[in-house]
């Protein structure tokens, strides 16, 4: 069974339809790549399947469950961890807060223990600050726990929002175009996060992208959007050569 | 000098009650950048709880015939009060504000003065014109500290508010709910796609704004006994200026600056007379925010942000 599948999923905005048909059914494990030209609809695609749109028609089930019309939160708790391409991060929190707050599904005393100290919220608090702390570790800024992300360089960020998205224990991970705005060196330490990601959760990741080299290195298949659909999809080199992905990123050769 | 710490007593006092209501404006206005223009009504809400709740209890002891001292009613009806109003608030923000949750925010305000107006007026419709008087207590006791007067009713007022504004400080430094709580603050898309129910959190900010209004009501009912619908609208409007003027969203700055608020007012009328006390003192806390337009602890924010 496919960890997330999606089938025949259309999107209208009012009387544009953003999304057409789409399909998509990922394994335990594997990373996929979404591409396509601004304004394709990939972005919308994201909100379609983390709840932050109900799509207008179509299935989409996440681990055997549909979770079309569930409330974003739920989603997210059942282990959808999701990155932005624009970085939304809560400014003056800091970074140690920004991933103990993705913990927020999985901590469980209540009211009386956050106000007396039960023993118990002692504990799960301790064992949360040391789970976040490893994943800071993991990508590379436990130093910087305590600092404000808005003091932060945009590539440290980028990794905070990383950490921030793997707190939830998601089984997924959606990436919005994690290289935007990065140099060329941030961008082989990203590849090189995102691989020690996946290889120590084994968790599935599902990426939008727009710098090829990334995408094609990184993804086992991929697929191309062009307003809204699906033209092409298949394993990186297959994507290369298709003439349609061709067309649709540099246009029709001229026939003279 | 025995006068002058005698006017820093009330005013702790004074302050007291804008500090507890100027948090709960603080939190509504810090986590869904609302005003919550009821929340003064809400105030008078839980002082008329308080109240109910006061003379029940003290009508079943009399009624048992057994001596339940004052001091343990007082406790009780702050805890009822407390509980009561939080239930209150999140009506307030269910029926009113979460329908508009996406509307422009000048509709958001309008809709709280609406409440307030509703709640002021039910209020009238329900209980007619005359005042109540907030049954006594605990009798007041005087106790006299180097020239200093300081009653037990002033005493239970600033340790209580004191208590209340740490523990909800507390609260939303170190709880995942009062995480929450200031994630919200800025933005409502990416905050539920970190698994956090955002209208739980909402109604939650709203539970306990009403909640520390509700004992504000009851320590005012205390401290002046008397009780009418209209009690909540300058107490609320000044509680406001002072969750400004502590800065957006932040619970120690509100209540600083309620405190602030209730020595300037004591103290202008130790210089002036007292008909003159909210034009000098509201001037001065203009003049302040000229110079400080974010408050004491107000972060710059940008509304852009917000989604």
């Amino acid at each position: 069974m496919p960890l997330l599948q999606v089938e025949h999923m259309t999107h209208f905005f009012g009387g544009l339809r953003a999304v057409h048909d789409y399909n998509l059914s990922i394994e335990q494990g594997q990373i996929r790549g979404l591409i396509g030209p601004n304004g394709a609809g990939k972005s919308t695609i994201f909100n379609l399947i983390t709840g932050v749109y109900r799509p207008s028609e179509g299935k989409v089930t996440f681990r055997g469950e549909s979770i079309v019309g569930l409330p974003s939160h739920e989603i997210a708790a059942l282990g959808m961890g999701r990155t932005f391409q624009n970085l939304r991060l809560w400014r003056h929190m800091s970074v140690l807060d920004h991933v103990k707050m993705s913990q927020y599904s999985q901590i469980d005393y209540g009211l009386i223990g956050a106000f007396f100290g039960t023993k118990r919220r002692n504990q799960q608090e301790k064992e949360n600050t040391e789970k976040a702390l490893q994943l800071l570790d993991l990508v590379g800024i436990r130093h910087l726990a305590d600092s404000m992300v808005t003091n932060l360089p945009y590539g440290v960020q980028r990794r905070v929002e990383m950490a921030r998205a793997l707190a939830i224990n998601p089984k997924l991970l959606l990436l919005d175009e994690p290289t935007a705005g990065m140099n060329p060196d941030e961008l082989m330490d990203l590849m090189q996060v995102i691989r020690q990601v996946h290889n120590t959760f084994g968790l599935s990741i599902f990426l939008i992208e727009h710098r090829m080299k990334f995408v094609m290195e990184l993804c086992e298949r991929i697929q191309t959007l062009v307003f809204g659909e699906v033209i092409a999809e298949g394993t990186p080199k297959e994507i290369q050569n298709n003439p349609k992905v061709i067309e649709a990123y540099l246009g029709k050769e001229v026939e003279t | 000098m025995g006068y002058f710490l005698q006017n820093i007593v009330n005013a702790l006092q004074w302050g007291s009650f804008y500090a507890l209501v100027a948090i709960g404006y603080s939190m509504v206005y810090g986590v869904l950048m609302l005003f919550n223009f009821a929340h003064g009504d809400v105030f008078m809400v839980g002082a008329y709880i308080g109240f109910f709740t006061a003379s029940g209890l003290m009508a079943l002891a009399a009624m048992g015939s057994i001596a339940i001292p004052g001091w343990l009613i007082l406790i009780l009806t702050l805890i009822i009060a407390m509980f009561l109003n939080s239930f209150v608030g999140m009506a307030v923000e269910r029926i009113g504000y979460r329908p508009l949750r996406d509307a422009p925010r000048a509709s958001a305000a309008i809709t709280g003065l609406m409440i307030g107006i509703i709640l002021e007026t039910g209020n009238l419709a329900l209980l007619g014109a005359q005042r109540r008087a907030f049954p006594p207590l605990i009798p007041p006791t005087v106790y006299k500290v180097g020239g200093v007067y300081i009653t037990n009713q002033k005493i239970v007022i600033i340790v209580v508010a004191l208590a209340l504004t740490l523990a909800l400080h507390q609260f939303v430094q170190h709880t995942k709910w009062g995480m929450a709580m200031r994630a919200m603050a800025y933005d409502f898309l990416v905050v539920p796609l970190m698994g956090i129910p955002i209208n739980t959190i909402a109604a939650l900010t709203f539970a306990l704004g009403s909640a520390l209004a509700a004992a504000a009501g009851v320590l005012y009912g205390v401290a002046y006994p008397v009780l009418g619908p209209y009690m909540g609208i300058i107490i609320g409007w000044k509680a406001f200026v002072a969750a400004i003027l502590g800065g957006r969203g932040s619970i120690l700055g509100a209540a600083s600056a309620g405190f602030l608020l209730g020595f300037i007012e004591i103290f202008v009328t130790m210089i002036f007379p007292s008909t003159m006390r909210d034009f000098i003192a509201y001037t001065i806390i203009l003049l302040i925010l000229t110079f400080l337009p974010n408050g004491f602890f107000g972060e710059p924010y940008s509304a852009k942000l917000r989604l």
